[in-house]
């Protein structure tokens, strides 16, 4: 009897303008979407790792594609991804440990993952690539 | 009796071990490779070249990529399992998915095993 009253008082609310992800919830989609990313470009990451380490000549190839903008661009936000999936993963790590599960610092800490995320990315990135 | 499915997670707390081992190990891998990176800082192939063919490196190395493709296994699978509900259609995906990261640990094995 009490369940039928709890659910006929429970408010509804379906207007998408007024519903938002909270900021744990973007970081914990963008964290499957990096991983899932990630996967996808393994068999171009493999490739230029091979190229790499195979000879001089494909060495520079590879070296040379890294100068094209666009592809630096790419790498780039690769960058991002990964360094994304590594420091939300270690966030998941803490939270597995029972640290900063309460709401307060949950909402802070997946601030900080995306302030060292991307300070990380514009640091390794920038130095990789330019 | 739990109704076990084929195409399910085969209900362990293995696997989210493994992921969180793996994520780890990948990690540490992470920063010791920047680490070597900002030491050497390699312009020429022979230097980029250097870093992985010390024997510890190459270890290392093989011990990062087999931990990313178990790990990329587990979360790619609760991909297909989260949006992918026709049960052939899943396993489907699931075969390539494992087909295509054994694959990758080989071309892994070929890639050090030349340096």
């Amino acid at each position: 009897m009490a369940e039928i009253t709890i659910k006929k008082m429970r408010p509804k609310n379906l207007d998408l303008m007024t519903i938002r992800l909270p900021l744990p919830g973007i970081l914990s989609i963008i964290h499957r979407v990096s991983g899932a990313g990630i996967f996808l470009l393994l068999p171009v990451l493999l490739w230029l790792f091979q190229s790499s380490l195979g000879s001089a000549e494909t060495f520079a190839v590879a070296k040379g594609l890294l100068t094209h903008p666009l592809v630096k661009l790419v790498l780039f936000g690769l960058i991002w991804l990964y360094l994304h999936h590594f420091c939300a993963g270690i966030r998941y790590l803490l939270l597995d440990l029972h640290l900063g599960v309460e709401l307060e610092s949950a909402r802070r800490s997946s601030k900080i993952v995306f302030a060292v995320s991307i300070a990380l990315t514009f640091f390794i990135g920038g130095a990789l690539l330019w | 009796m739990v109704n076990r499915v084929l195409v399910g997670a085969h209900y362990g707390l293995k696997d989210w071990v493994i992921q969180r081992a793996t994520a780890i190990i990948m990690a540490i891998y992470t920063v010791v490779l920047f680490a070597a990176i900002a030491v050497v800082r390699p312009d020429s192939f022979a230097a980029w070249r250097g870093i992985f063919a010390n024997g510890l490196m190459k270890f290392a190395t093989f011990l990062f990529f087999v931990s990313l493709f178990y790990h990329a296994w587990i979360g790619i699978r609760d991909i297909w399992m989260d949006y992918v509900k026709p049960d052939g259609l899943r396993l489907l995906l699931m075969i390539a998915t494992a087909a295509a990261l054994v694959g990758y640990t080989g071309w892994v094995m070929q890639i050090l095993g030349r340096i």
